[in-house]
C-alpha cells in the first residue's frame, strides 16, 4: 500500500517516473523534427513559383497515387493505435499483429512513394531541375525517409516482444513506436495539404 | 495491489476502441472535405487554401486528441508544453520566411 501511495506521489509531481521520463525525451525529439519540417516547409512554400523554366508540380503531380497513400498511412496511424490497445489488454498475438500491419501498411507506403519519384525523375523532374523540385524531393524525401526509418524501428520492437514478451520495456518501445508512427501521418498531412492539394488546384 | 492499479490507470490513459474508432472516422472525413473540395474546383483560390489548412489543423488535432492522448497526461504537462513550444517556434520559421521573401521574390 506504501508503495501504491509513492506511486501515486511521484504521478502528482511529474516526470519522476523513469519510464514517463524517458517518454518526455521523446516528445523533446519531436519537438527537434518539428524544427526541422518546419525549415524544409518554409523552404517550400518560399520557393514553390521558382521552376526555373521547367516543369511545375501540377504537370506531373498524379493525384491517384497520392490519394491512396494518404489513405494508407492515416489506416497505419490508427491501426497502430490497435496495438497499443492489444497491448494495454495484455495480448501479445494482437498487439504483433497490429505492429505488423503497421508496418506493412507503411511499407507500401514507401513503395507507392518510390514508384512516385521514379515517375517524376523519368518525366524530367530531378532534385537538380530547379528550385521548387529540389525542394519538393528533399521535403518529401526527408518525410519518407523517416517512414522507413519507422519501419525499421517496428520491426526490431516486433522482434522484442516476440522474444521478452510484453515488459515494462518493450512496452514504453510500443508507446513510443506508436507516437512516433502518429507523429508521422501528422507530418504527412501537411505535406498532403501544402504540397499536393495546394499545388493542383 | 500495486501493478493492479497501475494497470487500472494506463488502460484509463490510453483511450478505448470507440475512441480510436471515431480518431479514425473523423480524420477519414477531414481528409476527404477538401480533396473533394480541390478536385472539384468547388470554390474559390483563397476559400479553398482556407478549406484545405483548417481541415489540416484539424487533423492535427484529431490525432493528437484520439491517437496521442495528449489530454491524459499527469502531472505538470511538459509534453503539452514542449508541443506548444514546437509550434510556437515553427510557425515563426513558417511565416516568418514567407513574411520576408514576399517582397523579395525574384519569381512572382
Amino acid at each position: 500500500m506504501a508503495k501504491a501511495h509513492s506511486h501515486e506521489h511521484d504521478h502528482a509531481h511529474g516526470h519522476q517516473d523513469p519510464e514517463q521520463l524517458k517518454q518526455f525525451g521523446f516528445w523533446l525529439f519531436m519537438v527537434t523534427d518539428v524544427i526541422l519540417f518546419s525549415t524544409l516547409f518554409a523552404t517550400f512554400v518560399v520557393l514553390r513559383g521558382n521552376i526555373a523554366g521547367g516543369p511545375a508540380g501540377a504537370d506531373l503531380i498524379e493525384m491517384n497515387g497520392i490519394i491512396v497513400s494518404t489513405f494508407i498511412l492515416l489506416t497505419s496511424s490508427f491501426t497502430s493505435g490497435l496495438a497499443l490497445l492489444s497491448m494495454n489488454k495484455g495480448n501479445k498475438q494482437g498487439l504483433i499483429l497490429w505492429l505488423a500491419v503497421s508496418a506493412l501498411l507503411g511499407l507500401s507506403f514507401i513503395y507507392l512513394e518510390v514508384s512516385e519519384f521514379v515517375h517524376l525523375v523519368h518525366e524530367g523532374a530531378n532534385i537538380g531541375t530547379s528550385a521548387y523540385w529540389s525542394a519538393f524531393f528533399t521535403l518529401v524525401g526527408t518525410h519518407g525517409l523517416h517512414v522507413s526509418l519507422g519501419i525499421v524501428w517496428i520491426t526490431s520492437v516486433i522482434i522484442q516482444i516476440a522474444r521478452r514478451g510484453i515488459t515494462p520495456a518493450t512496452k514504453r518501445r510500443v508507446n513510443i513506436i506508436s507516437l512516433y508512427w502518429h507523429f508521422l501521418d501528422v507530418i504527412w498531412i501537411f505535406v498532403f495539404s501544402i504540397v499536393y492539394l495546394m499545388e493542383v488546384m | 495491489m500495486a501493478s493492479h492499479q497501475q494497470n487500472e490507470h494506463q488502460a484509463h490513459s490510453h483511450g478505448s476502441m470507440k475512441s480510436y474508432i471515431l480518431g479514425f472516422i473523423l480524420s477519414i472525413v477531414l481528409t476527404i472535405i477538401p480533396l473533394v473540395a480541390v478536385l472539384n474546383d468547388m470554390f474559390n483560390k483563397t476559400t479553398t487554401i482556407v478549406i484545405v489548412l483548417v481541415t489540416a489543423v484539424l487533423q492535427l488535432l484529431v490525432q493528437l486528441l484520439f491517437f496521442m492522448h495528449i489530454r491524459e497526461e499527469d502531472g505538470p504537462r511538459y509534453n503539452l508544453i514542449s508541443l506548444v513550444f514546437a509550434v510556437v517556434i515553427l510557425l515563426t520559421i513558417v511565416i516568418g520566411s514567407i513574411w520576408i521573401m514576399t517582397y523579395n521574390a525574384v519569381a512572382v
